[in-house]
């Protein structure tokens, strides 16, 4: 048992908890993936922060991509645009550390002065992962504060657009938050003032009448016009236009109850409605605040610039200098080095460029270009550094271009929901029956109180309290069950959305197909020391195929090669250890007729042996199948993919139309896809993940990024998708149909209780004791049965 | 009976006491982030054999 024990615990890096390659690195006893990780132990138990890895096992993260150049934080004005504040002695900067996920993190951060004595202080923010960081200018510097951070392994994501989540978000909220605790401390004590005004007062009691009245009164008037003026402004905005929503009714309900109580408190007629006032204004905003309050901090408006990076190194003279990304210009000659993205459309002036672009355009394999050849903006260099000159501006390279499309100037519409369309019949109808009801007074009896009384009891008891909090509560729930299912909507108003959609359009790389798990897979028989051999013959070779291969094979090389051969497009050959080892097509391979599936497929021949072949097999994302043909079977599929179509045949099951499959798209064709089936009336839903997508998310009705890390780069969307959940998306739809159920029948509930109040009402009977016991038993009513509601579908929808 | 304006008057300013105390908490930024400090609270305060720090140093700003 003990012995199992060490074994196990041996077979990962006390850092970052990655298996053990077969050369590992040891240090202290302790054994690492890598040298990063070694390193980062290293720093950590020399300066005594051992305790690191006592609050969590493995809390690092692996730290085998690395090698970044952060001279461009040495220039005042690069530096200038990121800090918060900076006087001669101090600077304070915050940070966005994708890395923070455990309380080891924090404690290391917080602990940050012990590793460079210059910081003064470091807090961390856990759930919007990120550090405000204050630091002595005299002691320390932006760049060696960042590069501290990287040397431990938390490196921070600066990019040119704000992924420092801004502070005003924060201030609206903290507003509201006043204003909710405003409203309940005049609730509170109203409530309290008018227990004897329910109860009954004796008549030597009387001469407190008028002063719970007037001390009343003075509490709704920070109730109306403070926690309240927002309903009048919006109303007043929305008549303006021509709309009738809901704060209409509700601004109308707030007037007309103070109005009256003021009346009645000042003639000393009656002790008005200033309990029910207090008590709607306070419900009211509970709900605003349900439906702005977030459970998580994740950005959704993200463009190419948090992309791509800040600054870019120039060559001038054969001098390198940082410079910031908006004074690039064409003709700079730019030095891009390994694993950094080139930010505009440049020619390859000198080195090796191997370019990943699978996040501009879709496809999955490393691209090499040729000197001279144009390399446009957006891909990653996966060798050496390189010299590119640039050709276009940022702004105006080919995948930027894109950003200067109309769909990102106008403001997206906004979503239309069930409360805005009911609320206009509703306004409409409770007009009516307030006039009805003041005029049939009038013609009666020609009793003009009662006429008045009447007008304003039905505005007041038909307050559509329930109604406007009916929305914000149920759709609360379902987006905390939606983000607890890796779900994370931008907004409530998205699942209204969602439950009308009609049509499906997929992008392939990324976003259908796992990331992760692409790769080869061998068909037919290969033993471990042909392996060998085929590792050590395609380490020689650049092609991304060759790469791919000896990434899957993993192993480190053992036999030098002789009498290497590389045909380009065509194969390798070579002999090692005395063995005759051919790699590539078909045709190179000399052997006739193979019924191989794909182009990208590699062939193997050991000693003139036949062995078999390599495919390069797109795995798709956990439950794809399972999912179209849910889907498919009430809403449209569709496939816009910015790849070639060789995996064309194999998608054919899974979007039957092929037509509906649409390759080798452009970011401006995707929109346009998009567009085209709007116009014919089809309400879309895209799911893609690249910058390439990131037009159509746009377009789209509903854009969902799909990512595999949500703390990842993702493109303007109006949710984000964790890959791990993609296989639950008909639940999801079905959950929001639900809940839109849920509303509808709630706004039924509240309507009984609007129509209980107006009997009162109408007749001019509506008490105040009546009017403050209906109001609050809706409104609870509703809170009850839409969060208890949303949670049991959720439940029969497997959500829960 | 005239105690209760007296009463009512006391009961209304304590009351205003703790809405602004309310307000400075949020003003103060103490309502911004209520994870992190539920997890900093655990951890224990490093034991320091050599010397005691400069207090300057941990009580800055």
């Amino acid at each position: 048992m003990l012995q199992q024990k060490t074994l196990k615990t041996k077979t990962y890096c006390y850092h970052c908890g990655d298996d053990l390659p077969q050369n590992l690195y040891f240090y202290d006893d302790k054994q690492f993936c890598c040298l990063g990780c070694k390193g980062v132990y290293q720093i950590l138990s020399d300066h005594n922060l051992d305790s690191y890895y006592a609050y969590n096992d493995i809390p690092g993260q692996s730290q085998k991509v690395q090698s970044k150049h952060f001279e461009y934080l040495d220039e005042p004005e690069i530096a200038a645009k990121l800090v918060d504040y900076k006087d001669e002695k101090i600077t304070t900067i915050t940070l966005y550390i994708p890395a923070i996920h455990c309380s080891s993190c924090l404690w290391l951060l917080e602990n940050l002065h012990k590793i460079n004595s210059g910081v003064a202080q470091s807090r961390i923010d856990f759930l919007k992962k990120q550090v405000a960081i204050t630091f002595k200018n005299e002691q320390t510097s932006l760049r060696s504060v960042v590069e501290t951070l990287v040397s431990v392994g938390y490196e921070p994501l600066i990019s040119s657009q704000d992924v420092v989540k801004k502070q005003q978000a924060d201030f609206s909220e903290r507003s509201l938050v006043a204003k909710i605790a405003v409203a309940g401390f005049c609730f509170g004590n109203v409530m309290l003032l008018s227990f004897p005004e329910y109860f009954g007062l004796s008549d030597l009691e009387q001469q407190f009448k008028s002063f719970f009245g007037w001390l009343n009164l003075a509490f709704a008037i920070p109730v109306v016009f403070y926690c309240g003026k927002d309903y009048f402004s919006s109303a007043y905005q929305n008549l303006k236009k021509g709309v009738l929503n809901l704060d209409f009714p509700l601004a109308l309900g707030i007037a007309v109850m103070f109005i009256r109580s003021l009346v009645e408190i000042i003639s000393n007629s009656g002790a008005g409605f200033v309990d029910t006032l207090c008590g709607l204004v306070f419900f009211l905003l509970i709900g605003k605040w349900m439906q702005q309050h977030t459970y998580h901090h994740l950005s959704f408006e993200r463009d190419y610039r948090s992309y791509f990076p800040v600054a870019v190194t120039l060559i001038n003279d054969g001098k390198e200098k940082p410079v910031p990304l908006n004074e690039l210009s064409i003709g700079n000659r730019m030095l891009i080095r390994s694993n950094e993205i080139i930010p505009a459309d440049a020619i390859l002036l000198k080195g090796e460029a191997e370019i990943d672009f699978s996040f501009v355009t879709g496809e999955s394999l490393p691209v090499k270009k040729t000197l001279g050849e144009v390399v446009y903006a957006g891909g990653r260099q996966l060798l050496g550094a390189i010299e590119l000159e640039v050709v276009k501006p940022v702004s105006q390279s080919y995948l930027t271009r894109l950003w200067n499309n109309e769909a990102f100037f106008a403001d997206k519409n906004r979503i239309k929901t069930f409360s805005d369309t009911a609320s206009k019949y509703f306004s409409i109808f409770l007009l009516l029956i307030a006039i009805g009801s003041a005029a049939f007074w009038m013609l009666y009896d020609g009793n003009i109180t009662k006429a008045i009384a009447a007008f304003t009891a039905v505005l007041i008891i038909a307050c559509p309290c329930a109604l406007a909090l009916s929305t914000p509560f149920t759709l609360a729930a379902v987006l905390s069950i939606f983000d607890k299912n890796k779900f994370y909507l931008k907004s409530t108003a998205v699942v209204e959305e969602l439950a009308r959609i009609d049509t499906f359009v997929f992008d392939k790389t990324g976003t259908i197909t796992n990331p992760e798990a692409a790769g080869f897979k061998f068909e037919g028989n290969i033993t471990e020391e042909e392996k060998q051999l085929l590792s050590d013959l395609a380490r020689n070779s650049g092609h991304p195929l060759s790469r791919e291969l000896v990434k899957l094979l993993n192993i480190s090389k053992v036999h030098p090669v002789d009498e290497y051969v590389e045909k380009i497009g065509r194969g390798i050959s070579g002999r090692i250890n005395g063995n005759e080892v051919k790699l590539g097509s078909s045709a190179f391979i000399g052997l006739p007729l193979i019924n191989s599936p794909m182009n990208s497929s590699v062939h193997v021949m050991i000693n003139n042996q036949y062995l078999g072949y390599f495919t390069f097999q797109q795995q798709w994302r956990e439950g794809f199948k399972d999912l179209t043909f849910k889907l498919s079977k009430q809403a449209d599929l569709h496939l816009l993919s910015g790849d070639q179509d060789h995996d064309k045949q194999i998608l054919i099951p899974f979007f039957p139309r092929a037509q509906q499959m649409q390759f080798a798209q452009t970011p401006q064709n995707k929109l346009d896809y998009i567009r085209n089936l709007q116009n014919s009336g089809k309400k879309v839903l895209m799911f893609g993940d690249g910058l390439n997508d990131a037009g159509a998310l746009r377009q789209s009705n509903l854009g969902v990024a799909v990512t595999d890390n949500i703390n990842n780069f993702s493109p303007d969307c109006d949710a984000i998708l964790d890959g791990a959940a993609f296989h639950k998306i008909p639940q999801f739809i079905q959950q929001a149909k639900d809940a839109v159920k849920v509303i509808h029948i709630s706004f039924v509930i509240s309507l009984i209780y609007n129509t209980l109040g107006l009997y009162f009402a109408v007749q001019g009977l509506l008490s105040p004791l009546i009017a403050a016991i209906l109001m609050p038993i809706s409104t609870v009513t509703i809170i009850l049965f839409t969060s208890i509601a949303a949670r049991l579908y959720a439940r029969k929808n497997k959500l829960l | 009976m005239n105690m209760i304006y007296f009463l009512i008057g006391c009961s209304i300013l304590l009351a205003l006491i703790f809405l602004a105390a309310f307000f400075w908490a949020s003003k103060t930024g103490q309502h911004d982030d209520t994870y992190t400090p539920s997890v900093r609270i655990l951890f224990d305060d490093d034991i320091i054999e050599e010397k005691m720090p400069d207090k300057t140093d941990e009580d800055h700003i």
